[in-house]
This record gives C-alpha cells, sequence and structure tokens, in this order.
C-alpha cells in the first residue's frame, strides 16, 4: 500500500477489503466504506481491492470513476453541495451557485485554500419544497441565499 | 405528561427543527414542566415547518413554523394547554392538525400515517394499522396476493406506470432457486420527495411492502437502492430494519409462517441513470450503472441474473393497504385507469409547497393554486415542469388537465414520479431546454450514441439557438436531433430528454427568439 497512507488508514482498508470479500456485489459497500473512513478511495488500493474481489484492476477503475459520489483524492474538511437541478434554479440557485463561488474563492470540485471546504455541484436533494437547497457535509438547508449558507459555513466549518 | 411533536424529516430540519425540538425540552425544563417530545415525520405542510404539534384528548394541535426564538412566547402563552385562550391567542396558532383544510381535503393512503407516528417506533407503527396487510398476506397463496396487486390496477409510482400486478406475476411463474425484491429508491428527480419521505417518516411500511412482495413471489432476498444524497433516510431505514428483524417481522420464519424475507439497503453512488431498472441491477452487483437491453426482462433475468422485482419506494409502500383494506378499496379512487391515488410534491417556486396526496383526476391548476397558492414571488405561473428532468414543460393553457396518466400521455406530458416544479415569469425557457441537454451530458451512461453524443450536441445546439446562429437551420437541427434521441436511445434518459426540450420550444418559441409561426414549421 501506498506510503501515503497512514499505518492506521491501511489498516481500515484492509479490514474493510476482508469484510466485503464475500458479499454479493460488494464492491460499492466496499468503496463506500473507504471512502466514509479516510474520505477518498486512493487509486494505490485498486490492486489489493480487485485481488479480494477477483475483478480486473480496470474493472475498479470503472466503477469508482463511474459514480459522481466517489472521488480518488483527499478533498477539503468539509463538503458544501449546492442542488443546480429545476426545482432550486426556479427559486434563484443560479444567483446562489455564483455568488458563493466568488465569496469562497472556488469553483465546482475545488476547495477553498484554507483546506476548510470542498464545493460541489449535487442534483437533488430531495428538499425541493424549500428550494434553494444545499448540503453541508451531511445536513441539508432550505430556502438558502448566499448570506445565510455563508452563516453556516462560519458555524460548522469556523466555529 | 404531555406530547409534543417535532418532525425529524430532513426537510422540516432543513428549516431548524432539530434547534426547535432542543429550545422547546430547555423551555420546558427552565419553567419545570413536563413534557414528552416524540420526533415523528413531517405532515407535508412545508411552508409551516417546523411543525409542533401539542396532543390533546381532542386532538392534536399545531403551530407553526416555530423557530427557537418563538420558543419562549408559546410557552408565555401556555401553549401545551393548547386550546387555551392564550394558546390560541399566539400568532403561530393553527388549530386543530386533522382540521387544517391542506391535509382535510387530501386522501391519505399510501402516506396514511406519515407525519402522524415516530417513524422508529414498531409499537406506533402496529398501534396504527401497521403489519395489518403483512397478516392478510401470510394466509393468502402467493397467486392470491399478486391478484390482489393486480385487481387494484397499482401501476409503477415510480415513473413508467406499467401494472405492479403484472411485474409481480411474471416473477411469481418463473421457476428459480433464488429470486429478489428490489426497491428503486434512488429518487433523483428534481421536485420529488415523496420516497425520501416514506423512508424517513414511515419506513415500516416499505419493510412491510417488500416483505409482502418477497413471500408473494417466494423472494428470500430484498434490497433497497438507496440514493447517496439521502442520509437521514438511510439511518432511518437501517434502524427500523434492525427493529423489525428483533421482533420477528424480517429475518427467518416471519411471525411464526415459517416464511423467510431478508432486508438490506445498498448506497447508490450519485448517478441519476441508475434510477433506471437494469442500471440499477447492475449498480447493485458491484458494476458500472450502464443500461442492459431488455429484453430479458429483470423480472425473467433481473439480480445476479434471478427473477427480480424492482419497483419503486411508493409502489411497495402501497402494497400494505391493498393487502389489508381490499383490492376494490384501493381501486375506487381515481380515473380512469390511474387507480388509487399519487402522492404529489409541489416544488419550485410555489408559496406553499409539500405533500399532497390525491385520487387521481385533480387537476394541476387546484395543485398549484388551492394547495400550492400560486407562486412563492407573486409573479404569475409561467411554466411547470412535472415527471422530474425529463417531464414535458407546461404552459398555463394546459393546467387543467387532470393528473392521470393517460390525459398527460395526450398532451405530450408525463406524470412520472408526481412532482411538480413551478416556474415564474422570470423563467427562461430556452435555458431550461439547455439545462436539459447538459443535465443528460452530466448523466448519461454512455451506452448508447444518441443519449451520449445527442446530449453534447444538443447544448452546442441549443448555444447556437440562444445566440441567433442560422435560426431556422438550428431549430430544424434541434429537432432533428430530438427526435433521433426519442427513438433511438435505450433508455428513458436519452428517451426522454426531448420532452422538457421540445415542450420548451413548443409552448414558448418566444423564448428561442421565434414567433409562434415560426417555431410551428
Amino acid at each position: 500500500m501506498d506510503h501515503l497512507l497512514s499505518q492506521e488508514q491501511q489498516t481500515l482498508i484492509k479490514a474493510h477489503i476482508q469484510a466485503h470479500q464475500h458479499v454479493p456485489g460488494g464492491l460499492m459497500p466496499l468503496l463506500h466504506a473507504i471512502q466514509d473512513d479516510i474520505g477518498y478511495v486512493p487509486e494505490i488500493i485498486y490492486p489489493d481491492i480487485s485481488k479480494a474481489l477477483a475483478l480486473s484492476v480496470a474493472e475498479v477503475h470503472g466503477v469508482v470513476s463511474f459514480y459522481h459520489h466517489f472521488r480518488t483524492h483527499p478533498i477539503g474538511k468539509h463538503v458544501l453541495q449546492i442542488c443546480r437541478a429545476e426545482s432550486c434554479q426556479a427559486m434563484g440557485s443560479e444567483k446562489l451557485e455564483t455568488e458563493l463561488k466568488s465569496r469562497l474563492g472556488v469553483d465546482y470540485h475545488q476547495t477553498t485554500q484554507d483546506g476548510k471546504v470542498t464545493l460541489l455541484p449535487v442534483y437533488c436533494l430531495g428538499n425541493c419544497g424549500c428550494s434553494p437547497a444545499v448540503m453541508l457535509n451531511d445536513e441539508v438547508y432550505g430556502r438558502m441565499n448566499s448570506e445565510k449558507v455563508s452563516e453556516l459555513i462560519a458555524e460548522v466549518c469556523h466555529g | 405528561m404531555v406530547k409534543v411533536y417535532v418532525p425529524i424529516d430532513s426537510t422540516a430540519l432543513s428549516l431548524g427543527a432539530e434547534r426547535t425540538a432542543k429550545a422547546i425540552v430547555a423551555e420546558a425544563q427552565a419553567r419545570g414542566i413536563d413534557i414528552q417530545l416524540i420526533r415523528n415525520g413531517s405532515r407535508g405542510l412545508f411552508w409551516l415547518e417546523p411543525l409542533v404539534e401539542v396532543e390533546l384528548a381532542e386532538g392534536r394541535v399545531a403551530f407553526g413554523p416555530v423557530q427557537p426564538k418563538d420558543v419562549a412566547s408559546l410557552f408565555d402563552a401556555n401553549f401545551i394547554n393548547a386550546l387555551s385562550d392564550s394558546a390560541k391567542g399566539h400568532p403561530l396558532y393553527l388549530g386543530l392538525t386533522e382540521e387544517l383544510a391542506w391535509l382535510k381535503t387530501q386522501q391519505r393512503l399510501t402516506f396514511t400515517r406519515v407525519g402522524i407516528t415516530d417513524p422508529v417506533s414498531l409499537e406506533d407503527y402496529l398501534a396504527h394499522d401497521g403489519y395489518k396487510g403483512l397478516k392478510n398476506a401470510l394466509a393468502l397463496s402467493g397467486a392470491d396476493i399478486v391478484k390482489a396487486v393486480t385487481d387494484s390496477g397499482l401501476r409503477g409510482r415510480g415513473g413508467a406506470a406499467f401494472p405492479t400486478g403484472i411485474k409481480w406475476n411474471t416473477v411469481l411463474n418463473a421457476p428459480a432457486e433464488q429470486k429478489y425484491v428490489v426497491c428503486n429508491a434512488d429518487e433523483g428527480d428534481s421536485g420529488t420527495y415523496s420516497d425520501r419521505m416514506i423512508m424517513e417518516d414511515d419506513p415500516f411500511v416499505l419493510i412491510e411492502g417488500m416483505t409482502i412482495a418477497g413471500i408473494a413471489v417466494g423472494a428470500t432476498q430484498g434490497y433497497i437502492y438507496l440514493r447517496s444524497e439521502y442520509p437521514h433516510a438511510l439511518k432511518t431505514l437501517n434502524e427500523a430494519i434492525r427493529r423489525a428483524n428483533i421482533a420477528g417481522y424480517l429475518g427467518e420464519n416471519i411471525q411464526g409462517s415459517g416464511k423467510t424475507f431478508h432486508l438490506e439497503v445498498r448506497r447508490a453512488a450519485g448517478a441519476y441513470v441508475c434510477g433506471e431498472e437494469t442500471s440499477l441491477l447492475e449498480s447493485l452487483e458491484g458494476k458500472r450503472g450502464l443500461v442492459r437491453f431488455k429484453p430479458p426482462l429483470p423480472a425473467i433475468e433481473g439480480l445476479f441474473g434471478k427473477p427480480t422485482i424492482v419497483n419503486n419506494v411508493i409502489s411497495l409502500a402501497t402494497v400494505p393497504i391493498i393487502l389489508d383494506k381490499g383490492a376494490q378499496y384501493y381501486a375506487d379512487y381515481g380515473m380512469g385507469r390511474s387507480r388509487g391515488t399519487l402522492p404529489i410534491q409541489l416544488a419550485g417556486n410555489l408559496k406553499q409547497t409539500g405533500l399532497v396526496e390525491l385520487a387521481f383526476g385533480a387537476t394541476l391548476r387546484e395543485l398549484l393554486y388551492d394547495y400550492g397558492g400560486g407562486s412563492a414571488s407573486g409573479k404569475p405561473i409561467r411554466a411547470v415542469q412535472v415527471g422530474g428532468p425529463l417531464g414535458a414543460y407546461l404552459p398555463e393553457s394546459q393546467f387543467d388537465t387532470p393528473l392521470d396518466y393517460e390525459e398527460f400521455g395526450k398532451i405530450w406530458a408525463v406524470l412520472g414520479h408526481g412532482g411538480i416544479v413551478a416556474f415564474d415569469e422570470t423563467a427562461d425557457m430556452a435555458k431550461m431546454a439547455r439545462y436539459a441537454f447538459e443535465f443528460c451530458a452530466i448523466e448519461s451512461c454512455g451506452k448508447c450514441t444518441p443519449c451520449r453524443i445527442g446530449s453534447t450536441r444538443g447544448v452546442e445546439v441549443m448555444d447556437k439557438i440562444v445566440a441567433g446562429k442560422n435560426h431556422p437551420q438550428n431549430v430544424q437541427l434541434l429537432r432533428d436531433l430530438s427526435d433521433t434521441m426519442l427513438n433511438g436511445s435505450l433508455c428513458a434518459l436519452g428517451g426522454m430528454t426531448p420532452y422538457p426540450v421540445l415542450s420548451a420550444l413548443n409552448h414558448f418559441p418566444e423564448d428561442f427568439g421565434l414567433s409562434n409561426k415560426e417555431a410551428a414549421a
């Protein structure tokens, strides 16, 4: 395994691989488990996964790269997702995106300079009754504007 | 001890319900008042969330929307004695919840318990007619259960509207050692959240529906394929499944019947196309979510090549009431070939958004104005998208269309999963058409050319039309491209992207720089 992964991370990954080795269709739950714990799916572990699950490295890469949710590099401490879907557009999400990008000084898929917040687009959070919606880590927030989101970021990420 | 209800549904939480709940507990403690706080689901009146209810002998009394800053004044008004004159005088007093016109006029069958019970309390579920459907099902043969579902007229609520009973019957008659029940909980359509509400607010009804499906067709393993954007639903479902297992409602020998049904939640990973059933099955098998060719149908060769029921959350969550009250009871609601009720989700630019379950047949206008209260911005409603990102945009002249699968089909629109997104007059429909292509390009699985390439070409053509380049030729090209995608795509993603595009073009030609005459040509 990659020397960039800590001993603890390597142990965690190994345990997850072992636990999912014989689960039917176990690759997806395995990738989730790894990303939940260490924040991303390091490409360096593809050979270990492929060996344990009897897949080719190409197949593992294919699955990781197919799904928007999985990422292969570490990101910021917090993840802010802005909904870009129709209901939120009907309530001004485009303005919210533009303002937040400029306030944070990043575009989508980028992380703020202090490493605190990664900005991601999302297509529907199921909070369409209270558009525009954003998700900060695992919590959804409705009827947002850039001031309210900035307050949230200050409270959650810098508090 | 007085019971006080504060919802734990994501939408209520997104408006601060957690802080409201904490403030109520703290204030009660500070004043030495004994209350029992219950975290219920949402009643679905989102403009009033966080909606706080107090239980009295007369019924539950609602106050809302309650923010932490309102809590002290509620206690000052003695809101615990919710029908006292002082409580009634509070500006957030709404009266008996059941008497609120918005709720009283609904026909809640699938959502009968939503907002009323504590979602993860099995006792609460049983006390509100839960597991009566399963009890009846356990006394029936598989064929009779399937017959009840067929006779109810239930059609797939995910959007395709395929008769649920026919699908089940195919799986029932497919001989196999192992069969599966898969719940499609990859609710990715903008403007929809009814699946999420069922999973967060009444998870046992979905578990019961899947168990009945498993027993009916002889499937012993079920999977709920849940979108990764729903962390609260994941937590609630897992907790409900754990409790159902302990109480003998899942696992081996269910309620002493000798029947087995295991259930597991699997997380999706943010691919919209995995809401398509064959792509979903690929994903469940641990592969890229590429759409499969049909045939074979999933009912014959589904998950891991075995006969598989794939149904949407709402379809499965509707099965318990059909088995409880009978097929005819359910079929008595609705119009034409659209039987029963549809949980409609009001979204976008509306004053009063939320969940409205009604028998098929209500008009869009009733939903937008009587329930929705018109636009949130106060400007006229210009367009409405029904049925998610692949649904058509409807202009005001079509607002009297009844919600019915066939009636919508007649105006080249779809009901889909019952989501209604309203746009006011500031909406630029050419921009929305471009977005439909952009979304398709981002989410295409890449297997078929019309979708993979067509979506990108569509964005380019839209850019040229908006820029006014070779106008008539590019509009013609847009129509040709849409025709190719409609007829040549493997699944609904590429095949229905032309719905929002062409409906926007046909109903709002001025946004594309065309006169009505030019658009018709």
